[in-house]
């Protein structure tokens, strides 16, 4: 059940070239937050500031703490960016759906496939946790812009996940577009190809790519999407994805959904 | 202190109510507030036939205030009716339930369906929700035409028993002109205002932010301009003045009663705090005590002009 939360800041620094990681001391988030799952921050500064909240994704789970992984893309996020430790921020949350872990199996052969684009990594890291906790394989499809822009590589090392890495220039990892290593991989492993669960995050062409590859061998995908959010609690119903089965709401019946369920060839 | 207010012969607990499209059916604030300390609960506007609403995006943000195309996305009265009566029949405070259609008709069939005994203790007749089509009018809403706004509610005033609100859009020259058209067919009280027409753009894609291209501005930046639109309706007609647009806090709440409003609703700050409701209920409260002012109602019209 969600709930309003004042957390204080525990620490708030750059990880990357416009990135930065925010941990918070939050109980019940950190006792309640499923992977997958997101909050709405209020990232308001007095009267005049932004009117709507901030959606992040859960990024990591710890005793007590939770953290954000995110891009300084435009006024909210450069506002969250200059917050310091010991503030307080107003978190809505948890918000939305989870992974399901379940649909990931363990035993012989069978891996959790996750596939993760830009900062879309960020809630695969608190998924990738999870099913390490639950004895599963995974492996790790990253991919960025460049090599800078390459997020939580370590991190995932010390899981036990080495990451197949691909940046559009070049200079680390294949050449291209994280969805040309995993289709590569998934080609030179089709006949075992029965055993893995993908899990996807980033832009939203690079979903629809993913689900192509998981149609042409038969997988299970699960992909967690962006949405524009004013409420984030199925109020105000902006966050409307267009579904097979209609308009969905993406903070309240995602934001993890099944890749088939997602209409692709819509615009928007 | 006493925060009761009369429309029609009801008594309202107090005049704080929710805005329509912003507070769901109430339900879904229950997690964060007690809902029930609303003065009403003013419900999604429902349709006769369900309705998907328009193509993402269907919201962005601006200065001050927020735009919104969502088009009336509904499942229909009907379903309204048996997936949320139960609850709203229950909580305890005043409901509105909130109709549309595409024409007079439709307004009053609609209005009709959402009526039983007793319940809801008003309909608030959605004739100015800028996000869906109408082909029978001369302008683009129903409440652009005074002429279709009295006939539109004179028929609903026909089939329904329940105190008739007619909500009205500022997106007209005079807006006095179509509030008198609507208490000529017979309104109980009219609310106003609902959204102002406006557009964003994405400067570097060279396309519309929404959408549905045009959506409707609420929020801060429209108070200045609810507000005199509710000043001058109050002098225009007889009937309750229900004001909202841009109400943050307990004061603005307050700047419209002066106004000559008799109740508010809060909208667009739900959105953006799910506790704003009795946050400003709570606030308006302080501004009565902090002025000495033993009744609610002795506010509506006080500006001192």
């Amino acid at each position: 059940m969600a709930r309003i939360n004042k957390t204080k800041i525990i620490s708030n620094r750059r990880v990357a070239p416009d990135h930065f990681l925010v941990e918070l001391d939050a109980p019940y988030l950190a006792r309640h937050a499923e992977p997958g799952q997101f909050v709405n921050v209020k990232v308001r500064s007095g009267e005049g500031g932004p009117l709507l909240r901030l959606p992040l994704g859960i990024h990591n789970i710890k005793k007590n703490r939770v953290s954000f992984l995110y891009k300084t893309v435009g006024t909210k996020t450069k506002l969250l960016s200059a917050k310091a430790k010991g503030e307080t921020l107003d978190v809505l949350g948890p918000l939305g759906n989870s992974f399901d872990t379940s649909r990931a199996k363990s035993g012989a052969g069978r891996k959790a496939l996750l596939v993760a684009g830009g900062h879309g990594v960020a809630p695969l890291f608190a998924l990738a946790r999870k099913l390490r906790l639950e004895k599963k394989e995974v492996e790790l499809f990253l991919g960025a812009c460049d090599a800078r822009h390459l997020l939580c590589v370590k991190e995932f090392k010390q899981l036990g996940i080495k990451a197949r890495v691909a940046t559009e220039c070049g200079r680390a990892g294949a050449r291209g577009y994280v969805t040309r290593v995993l289709s590569e991989y998934l080609a030179g492993n089709a006949e075992k190809a029965e055993n893995f669960m993908i899990y996807a995050c980033g832009p939203k062409p690079m979903l629809a790519a993913v689900s192509a590859e998981a149609e042409k061998y038969g997988l299970s995908a699960e992909v967690s999407l962006d949405a524009y959010m004013a409420c984030g609690i199925g109020v105000c119903l902006g966050c409307a994805v267009r579904t097979v089965h209609g308009y969905k709401l993406v903070c309240k019946d995602g934001p993890v959904f099944d890749a088939r369920e997602i209409d692709w060839k819509s615009e928007r | 202190m006493d925060l009761r207010i009369k429309i029609g012969g009801t008594v309202f607990k107090n005049p704080v109510w929710s805005a329509s499209g912003t507070f769901g059916s109430g339900r879904e604030f229950t997690e964060f507030i007690d809902v029930s300390e609303a003065g009403a609960i003013v419900a999604k506007t429902v349709t006769l036939e369900a309705r998907e609403g328009n193509p993402p995006q269907r919201i962005v943000e601006t200065p001050s205030g927020m735009l919104n195309s969502i088009g009336l996305e509904n499942k229909g009265v009907e379903f309204f009716k048996q997936e949320n009566y139960p609850f709203l029949k229950s909580v305890k405070t005043r409901v509105v339930i909130s109709v549309a259609g595409f024409s007079a008709e439709d307004f009053a069939e609609c209005a009709e369906r959402a009526s039983e005994k007793n319940f809801p203790d008003a309909i608030e007749v959605n004739l100015s929700c800028p996000n869906v089509k109408h082909g029978l009018t001369r302008g683009r809403l129903i409440a652009q035409d005074a002429g279709a706004t009295r006939r539109t509610v004179a028929r609903v005033r026909k089939k329904t028993g329940c105190l008739v609100i007619a909500k009205l859009t500022p997106n007209v020259t005079d807006i006095a002109e179509i509030a008198r058209a609507a208490e000529d067919g017979g309104a109980d009280a009219v609310s106003l205002v609902n959204t102002y027409l406006g557009m964003a753009v994405d400067a570097y894609k060279m396309k519309p932010v929404l959408g549905n291209i045009v959506g409707g501005l609420s929020g801060p930046a429209i108070k200045p301009m609810a507000l005199r639109a509710v000043w001058e309706v109050y002098k225009a007609v007889k009937v309750p003045v229900i004001g909202m647009g841009g109400i943050m806090s307990g004061t603005d709440a307050a700047e419209f009663m002066l106004c000559g409003a008799r109740a508010v609703q809060v909208g667009t700050a739900n959105l953006a705090d799910p506790a704003a409701h009795n946050r400003i209920l709570r606030e308006f409260r302080e501004y009565l005590d902090e002025n000495k002012i033993k009744k609610a109602s002795d506010l509506t019209g006080r500006l001192q002009v």
